[in-house]
């Protein structure tokens, strides 16, 4: 540690309004950001890892105060600077990068006009020079057909490419420091990694500190130079990459870093003499969005002769990137969208030949966990009626569901006299139990599972999936695990089926995906998986 | 971009059909003989003119028939002859068209520039004094009924002040030319004009006020200070761009509501224009007159409305033509 | 419920909005036996200025009516014409709106394609040519007043419904068994009542303004007083008697700014995320 930092946080304290659950979103925080290094500020929702970075930019939410600290910046505290001297130092000195390229750019203008605007905004160039600057940058990222896409707007680029339009913007005036806030966590893991690759280049060849957030372990293993350890707005572990992921300190860090799935699958016992619980055959799904009058129209395979059975006892996982058609599949299996073509076969029951009560009279043989904990469960309806209401639906006495909901909630660990409330008094890996629990009520055959642990911080998902795992062998439940997150497929499927557009490009025992994966889709999305490389996982 | 203007006139063709077909259903929902109905009530038809009218539109012959020639006849410019005006409708309309189109488009302008303009002052100082003042009297005039405020400017700038005329197109034998006459007109137009305009521009200062309050927290308004943006170039790109979004889809949803306003406020101040022919068709009991004027009501919207949707198209780039 | 009301009390435009519009509806039920006064009747010289004489307090009319029994006897008119009005409007826009919304497809397209031709239509000369056709009574007012408000009800309630209809929790309903009718009434429409409720109170604003309009041109029941007949039948006087038009006008503007800020408020008290910065 020789080099002068870039920018030193010291001692920052950020109070919350009154109202919240705790008086300081960020508590006593000290980072150093050093050139040619990258920091990774790791930690869970709420941690306070977003309001560091933005600390940094004086982009604060108006509803918290900073009350003690400095950021020391080329010899100033910035937390004394007026807006005049923050707009000095924004863009410049420090520059951004958000999680949500989508969002983050302006719909209205034009990629190249918001490059440009970042000279502007400091009287640099010619209106000229700055078109040259943009086109200059939008090659360096990467951007293809570079004059294309500055004369493009945002809604015209992919995630990806939208991403590494916001990197050129904030590099433009070549800042001695780069603050990423979960720059990937929006994208596609091969995309991911390809944006990884980009910062990490980026920030070599310019020498730049930069200060990267995230949430995920694997990313860190892959990007971090140093690693600080954020808990409740309390540093709780700092150091090199090697020392803490090779010797956590802290039973916080050691309780994350166990918590990240392994890409090992454990082994399994085959189950191919098992009857067949669920069969699906030749499952066709085409969205066609109507082009008007003089347009054709645009058309979306979202299934393509999609086949896969699932034996009885048995998880398949179904593994793709976003527009893969994966989400589709799970909903043509529940009958939630009807698909052109194709039979969904529940034991001996035709269900895709169904209609109306005859459709609903064998709904609950299979059931259906969600991603969203927030948007599952019906705000206005109290826990019980959540549960018991599909139950007495199906004719069960009040009473018995009523009970039986009481079972279940025990079931998922949490006590009974949740019956009573809200959903919005539960936290999210709550939500997700009764979301379970809901399931189980109908005393399912099959569950789907749709990317059911992916809101979750890890260490609530990794409890979340023992609960699922603990429950299937209980029940002798089968289970359809649809997820983008191989590191969890791998701990929990027995088989899995990788989708690419509508297609399953190829369907193996787990081990034997991992081991030797044939087709080139799923080769590049294993290798594009986070944190293969790191200390921990190297063994 | 051609072929949603296509579209869309399509589309604007078969409403004003069905605009026509639904006024042929409504004379016929009136209480007595319709061609009584068209001609007009209380002593204003004779015998004479009712048989013609009952020729005229083939009440003896069956409804489907019926419906057809009175389709036929207001698609080809024919809305029939007003007994009480001595004139046929459409000449009627066409001769008050013009001032009412001065008069909506006038008010139409100054409440949109006036609104927005007063809508970013209220957002930019939202919780200081100027935002209150501009909140508060934006709510009170929201709540004010048109014709009231019509009312209430005649009394305090015609009256009491003495400073503009109280109702007309322009002075009577004033026989002005030139300047003189646009500027006479000019100051007949000021107080229908703000009567309207003041409805509108309440509305449109809300609209912006809120819309850009909602955008100020989008995330590329917080990109655009991470550049080093000067506050008011992020406030006139950024924010106000976006915010004027909704505000453009809310003129075209008022364009109806304007020309609702133009009824009260023509007939306030006599200003003569189809507002104004409503009101007097109303008083005659003309419904010939009154559907008339109510067609070309429809087709005023509805040519405002695909102006509206082509501005929005134009200034929203994630919108393409033609899906 | 309680958080709701709290929020909407500590706003003060909503506060102000509950009392205007409960002093309101306390004269519209008991003005009449408190004033019997009938607003008909000759009481005094004609163009009796406000203020002059303790029993007439605001004057009287160009046939020596009074004023204030007039203002009394319209407040009954213009809350009845606004609250039913929007009543029925509701119960023709939200069905139209949850059906439209709920079923899509070609339902969704036929309904859609209907609410828009009502809603080009110009609201007020329709409401007018329907009052003149039907004849002015009170039951053509109402009706034609609902007619052109329904609409944005069905559209709203449409957009709601569409948006909620992919929740997960109606999935989750669905997948559980529940029959159409259970989900679009116990998983759907309760989620959608809030934005519907905030438009109905600005509906209510809206239909107190068209009737006021309607009878001011002429076109009020002829057997109901309304502040906007009164305003009307003073205008051609107003060099003569300001307190003719002035009174029964501000009367309008009061309850529609009551029933606007009952509005706001209760947008803000339910959607709580907005309120933080627009004060």
């Amino acid at each position: 540690m020789t080099v002068a930092p870039a920018v030193s946080i010291k001692n920052l304290k950020i109070a919350l309004p009154k109202s919240a659950e705790r008086p300081y979103a960020v508590d006593g925080v000290s980072i150093d950001l050093i050139p040619g290094e990258i920091v990774c500020v790791v930690g869970e929702s709420g941690s306070g890892k977003s309001m560091c970075a933005h600390a940094l930019m004086g982009l604060l939410p108006d509803t918290v105060t900073t009350e003690t600290g400095e950021v020391l910046f080329e010899g100033r505290n910035l937390l004394k600077l007026d807006e005049s001297g923050w707009r000095e130092v924004r863009g410049r000195g420090i520059a951004m990068v958000f999680q949500e390229p989508m969002t983050a750019l302006n719909p209205l203008m034009r990629i190249g006009e918001q490059m440009m605007e970042m000279f502007e905004a400091h009287n640099l160039l010619t209106p000229k020079e700055r078109r040259a600057k943009a086109l200059s940058l939008a090659k360096e990222v990467g951007l293809p057909d570079p004059e294309r896409i500055i004369r493009a707007y945002p809604h015209q680029l992919s995630g990806g490419q939208r991403q590494r339009a916001m990197i050129a913007m904030a590099l433009a005036l070549e800042p001695s420091v780069l603050v990423a806030d979960e720059p990937t966590t929006a994208l596609d893991v091969t995309t991911q990694a390809q944006i990884l690759k980009l910062i990490r280049n980026l920030q070599r060849s310019r020498n730049m500190a930069v200060m990267f957030i995230t949430h995920d372990f694997g990313v860190v293993a892959d990007i971090a130079d140093r690693v600080v350890v954020l808990r409740h707005g309390k540093i709780v572990e700092e150091g090199s990459i090697d020392a803490v992921f090779k010797n956590p300190q802290h039973d916080y860090t050691k309780a994350l870093l166990a918590a990240v799935p392994s890409m090992h699958p454990p082994v399994r016992a085959p189950l191919d003499e098992n009857a067949r619980a669920v069969e699906v055959i030749g499952l066709d799904k085409t969205y066609v969005t109507s082009g008007g009058w003089f347009k054709p129209d645009r058309r979306v395979q979202a299934a393509n002769e999609v086949t896969f059975s699932i034996m009885q006892g048995e998880t398949v996982g179904l593994v793709g990137e976003s527009g893969s058609g994966k989400s589709s599949v799970a909903r043509l299996v529940m009958r939630l969208i009807e698909a052109d073509r194709g039979t969904v076969r529940i034991g001996d029951v035709d269900l895709t030949a169904l209609e109306g009560k005859a459709l609903r009279a064998q709904r609950h043989r299979i059931q259906m966990i969600f991603q969203d904990p927030f948007a599952s469960l019906n705000p206005r309806r109290r826990v019980g009626q959540i549960i018991t209401d599909g139950p007495i639906a199906r004719g069960t006495d009040p009473k018995v569901a009523m009970q039986r909901a009481r079972d279940l909630l025990g079931m998922v660990g949490l006590d009974a006299g949740s019956l009573d409330r809200y959903p919005h008094e539960f936290s999210g890996g709550q939500r997700q139990r009764l979301g379970i629990a809901r399931a189980l009520a109908m005393d399912p055959e099959i569950i789907v599972a749709d990317e059911a642990v992916s809101a979750l911080d890890v260490s609530v998902q990794a409890q979340v999936l023992k609960l699922l795992e603990d429950l299937k062998a209980r029940l002798g439940l089968s289970m359809l695990f649809i997820t983008h997150d191989l590191r969890v497929a791998a701990q929990i499927c027995d088989r899995i089926a990788v989708m690419q557009r509508g297609v399953i490009v190829e369907l193996k025992p787990t081990a034997q995906l991992f081991a030797s994966p044939e087709h080139p889709y799923t080769r590049e999305l294993l290798g594009a998986v986070p944190g293969q490389s790191s200390p921990s996982q190297a063994a | 971009m051609l072929s949603f203007v296509a579209q869309r006139i399509v589309k604007g063709v078969f409403v004003l059909l069905a605009i026509i077909v639904m006024n042929f259903f409504l004379i016929r929902l009136a209480p007595g003989d319709p061609a009584a109905v068209m001609a007009g009530e209380a002593g204003a038809s004779d015998a004479q003119f009712v048989q013609q009218l009952r020729e005229k539109f083939s009440l003896d012959k069956p409804l489907p028939e019926q419906l057809f020639i009175y389709v036929k006849g207001v698609v080809t410019l024919d809305l029939g002859f007003s007994f009480r005006q001595q004139m046929p409708v459409a000449k009627l309309i066409a001769e008050r068209l013009p001032a009412t189109l001065l008069l909506t488009l006038t008010a139409f302008g100054i409440s949109l520039l006036l609104g927005i303009t007063f809508g970013t002052l209220a957002a930019r100082f939202a919780g200081t004094w100027a935002d209150t003042a501009i909140t508060v009297s934006a709510l009170l005039f929201y709540a004010t009924p048109i014709f009231w405020v019509a009312l209430m400017s005649i009394l305090l700038f015609s009256v009491y002040l003495g400073w503009l005329p109280s109702f007309g197109y322009e002075t009577i034998g004033g026989n002005y030319t030139g300047w003189a006459h646009v500027k006479d007109v000019a100051l007949h137009l000021v107080m229908p004009a703000m009567t309207i305009g003041l409805f509108f521009m309440a509305t449109y200062t809300r609209m912006t006020r809120a819309s850009m309050l909602e955008v100020k927290r989008l995330d590329f308004v917080k990109t655009a200070r991470a550049k080093g943006l000067r506050d008011n170039i992020i406030q006139r790109r950024h924010v106000l761009r976006n915010a004027l979004l909704p505000v453009v889809t809310l003129a075209g949803v008022h364009s109806g509501t304007l020309v609702g306003g133009a009824v009260l406020t023509e007939t306030v101040f006599a200003w003569p224009g189809i507002g104004r022919l409503l009101y007097e068709a109303l008083l005659q009991r003309d419904y010939n007159l009154l559907l008339g004027v109510f067609v070309v009501c429809s087709a005023m919207v509805l040519i405002f409305n695909l102006v509206t949707d082509l501005v929005y198209r134009l200034v929203d780039p994630r919108i393409e033509f033609a899906s | 419920m309680k958080k709701f009301w709290k929020a909407m009390l500590r706003n003060p435009g909503g506060l102000i909005g509950l009392v205007i519009i409960f002093i309101a509806i306390f004269i519209a039920l008991f003005g009449q036996m408190i004033f019997p006064n009938s607003p008909w009747r000759m009481v005094q010289r004609p163009f009796l200025p406000p203020f002059t004489n303790p029993m007439v307090t605001l004057g009287t009319d160009a046939l020596g009516r009074d004023v204030f029994a007039g203002l009394i006897y319209g407040a009954r008119v213009s809350l009845l014409v606004g609250l039913v009005s929007t009543t029925v409007a509701l119960t023709i826009g939200v069905p139209v709106g949850a059906i439209a919304g709920y079923f899509g497809g070609k339902v969704d397209d036929a309904l859609m394609r209907f609410t828009e031709f009502f809603q080009t239509i110009p609201s007020f000369p329709l409401a007018i040519v329907l009052v003149a056709i039907l004849q002015p009574s009170i039951y053509s007012i109402v009706g034609s007043i609902a007619i052109v408000s329904w609409p944005p009800v069905a559209r709203l309630v449409r957009g709601e419904v569409l948006s909620l209809r992919t929740r997960e929790y109606v999935q989750a309903a669905i997948v559980t068994g529940q029959s159409n009718t259970w989900i679009i009434s116990r998983e759907i429409l309760p989620n959608a009542l809030s934005p519907v409720i905030v438009l109905a109170s600005l509906m209510v604003a809206n239909a107190i303004l068209l009737e006021s309009s309607l009878s001011f041109l002429g076109l009020g029941d002829p057997n109901l007083m309304s502040w906007g007949y009164m305003v009307g039948a003073g205008r051609t006087v107003i060099r003569q008697a300001w307190w003719i038009t002035v009174f029964p006008g501000i009367a309008i503007l009061i309850s529609v700014l009551g029933m606007n800020l009952i509005g706001e408020g209760l947008n803000d008290a339910l959607n709580p995320r907005l309120a933080k910065d627009s004060r």
